[in-house]
């Protein structure tokens, strides 16, 4: 229970940095740590005690995957999600890029003074 | 074995995601954003998920070198004048509240090490016979839950193909006169000369 | 991989150090062989194609910062990019179509064959395939044009604070 509390903490770090902070790569690496903190949370919650990894080898019997294998279906769902982060990384580093062009700045409050 | 282990990179991971929040230079920021990447992927590797392991690394790799690459090499410090009291205080006061309900809301939660897994017991004893993969995780990814994927696919396509609408222009300075001509749209002298004529 | 000698010669300006240049023209083979590798055994070993594509986009990412920019381009030009990422994208609807005439959408209709075999599991490696190409153009094309705008954004400022 301390192990899922603690990856709670990790998130809301996360968000903390990108609302309290005013610099923009500063949001974007606040976004990161978010991303991160979820996956490792969703992964956490299909570990099984003493468990293997859901690989089935030559010699392995059917039996014993089934008794000693961690779940699979969070780590299907975590695949997809890592590179959708990347994805999304990329679109906000361009939007970041267009609006140093305009202002000539990173950080949010000036932005939000200049206005055009 | 496995709980202290994991507690003790949860702590490390913490802390340096505390260093990548509060320092003033960019570039160690994104280093620290790093090292948090490759904490969560060794804990990957303790939870029994080596594939997600793998991805972890080679992605947050891809991550460090665009964030350095397209950014940092253009403005490197971030220097705050003053704090915008309202957004700290009032993010503080409400993410205490979450911590606080999220603590009761975790002990609802199956314990850490025997998880339910109603669903995915079939796919453990049945994965082989019904797709012959060896990777019952390929076989989930692929095959029972094939429709996931396709919706993953399309997502990461939006956001390239949006990114490359967003970098595409290259701003108004940059407009040749011969463009104008070859659409019809005059130029500033031009209409300046057909409003002069106009008025005599 | 066959490298220009002019462009490992240290009086070009791009790109970096001859020691960088040297170690990248060794390991770059290596990295793409275990990128493909990592795609192809996607059904019997831990990886996949998002893990393997990742790896060979990374490849090309070193190859750019070791050596400059007009090595990226020839080695995978925009219009080469662009031309896989969308073919991949159409064959990854167009493969699950085809499964309807065998019974419903994305029936894994081929034979299964033996287990543990690099030939069986129906269309996993396939897939994988497509994934694979598919993530490696996109991530690529992607840093390539972050990166040349990243460039012109620096040199437009700098022009704007000389005439100030």
């Amino acid at each position: 229970m301390i192990l899922y509390f603690l990856t709670l903490v990790l998130f809301v770090m996360g968000v903390y940095c990108l609302i309290a902070k005013k610099n923009i790569i500063k949001k974007i690496i606040g976004l990161t740590i978010t991303d991160y903190a979820i996956n490792l949370f969703i992964i956490m919650i299909g570990y099984r005690d003493g468990g293997i990894a859901p690989i089935l080898f030559k010699n392995m019997t059917m039996k014993e995957l089934a008794e000693r294998g961690v779940d699979p279906l969070p780590q299907a769902l975590v695949l997809t999600s890592i590179v959708i982060g990347l994805g999304v990384l990329t679109l906000m580093t361009a939007i970041c890029l267009r609006l140093y062009e305009k202002y000539k700045t990173f950080d949010m409050s000036e932005i939000n003074r200049l206005k055009g | 074995m496995v709980e202290t282990f994991l507690l003790v990179l949860l702590i490390f991971m913490i802390i340096g995601s505390i260093i990548a929040i509060e320092t003033k230079n960019l570039l160690s920021s994104v280093i620290s954003c790093g090292v948090v990447g490759a904490g969560v992927s060794i804990a990957f590797l303790m939870l029994g998920a080596p594939d997600i392991a793998i991805t972890q690394v080679v992605v947050e790799i891809l991550i460090l070198v665009i964030l350095i690459r397209a950014t940092i090499t253009i403005d490197n410090t971030a220097i705050e004048a003053h704090w915008d009291t309202f957004s700290v205080v009032s993010s503080l006061i409400f993410f205490g509240l979450f911590l606080v309900f999220a603590f009761l809301a975790v002990q609802d939660l199956a314990p850490f090490g025997k998880p339910y897994m109603r669903v995915s017991q079939q796919y453990l004893e049945t994965g082989l016979q019904k797709t012959g993969a060896a990777n019952i995780v390929s076989s989930v990814v692929l095959d029972f839950r094939g429709y996931d994927t396709l919706g993953e696919a399309t997502v990461i396509f939006t956001s390239i193909v949006g990114a490359f609408v967003i970098l595409r222009r290259r701003g108004r300075k940059h407009r040749k006169e011969e463009d104008t001509e070859k659409v019809g749209i005059l130029s500033e002298e031009e209409i300046r000369e057909d409003y002069e004529e106009f008025r005599e | 991989m066959a490298v220009k000698p002019e462009l490992v010669s240290s009086e070009s300006p791009k790109g970096m150090t001859p020691v960088v240049k040297t170690v990248v023209r060794f390991a770059i083979g290596i990295i793409f062989m275990f990128g493909w590798y990592i795609i192809l055994y996607g059904h019997l070993t831990p990886g996949g194609g998002f893990a393997g594509g990742t790896i060979l986009a990374c490849g090309y990412v070193i190859l750019t910062l070791a050596f400059g920019k007009e090595l990226g381009m020839r080695k995978m030009s925009d219009m080469a990019a662009s031309i896989i990422d969308n073919t991949c994208a159409l064959l990854f609807v167009v493969v699950p179509i085809i499964g309807i005439a065998f019974g419903y959408f994305f029936l894994n209709f081929p034979p299964h064959g033996k287990p543990f075999n690099l030939v069986s599991a129906g269309f996993i490696p396939l897939y994988n395939i497509i994934i694979g190409l598919k993530i490696t153009s996109s991530l690529f094309a992607i840093f390539m044009a972050l990166s040349i705008f990243g460039r012109f954004v620096s040199k437009l400022v700098e022009e704007a604070e000389d005439e100030e």
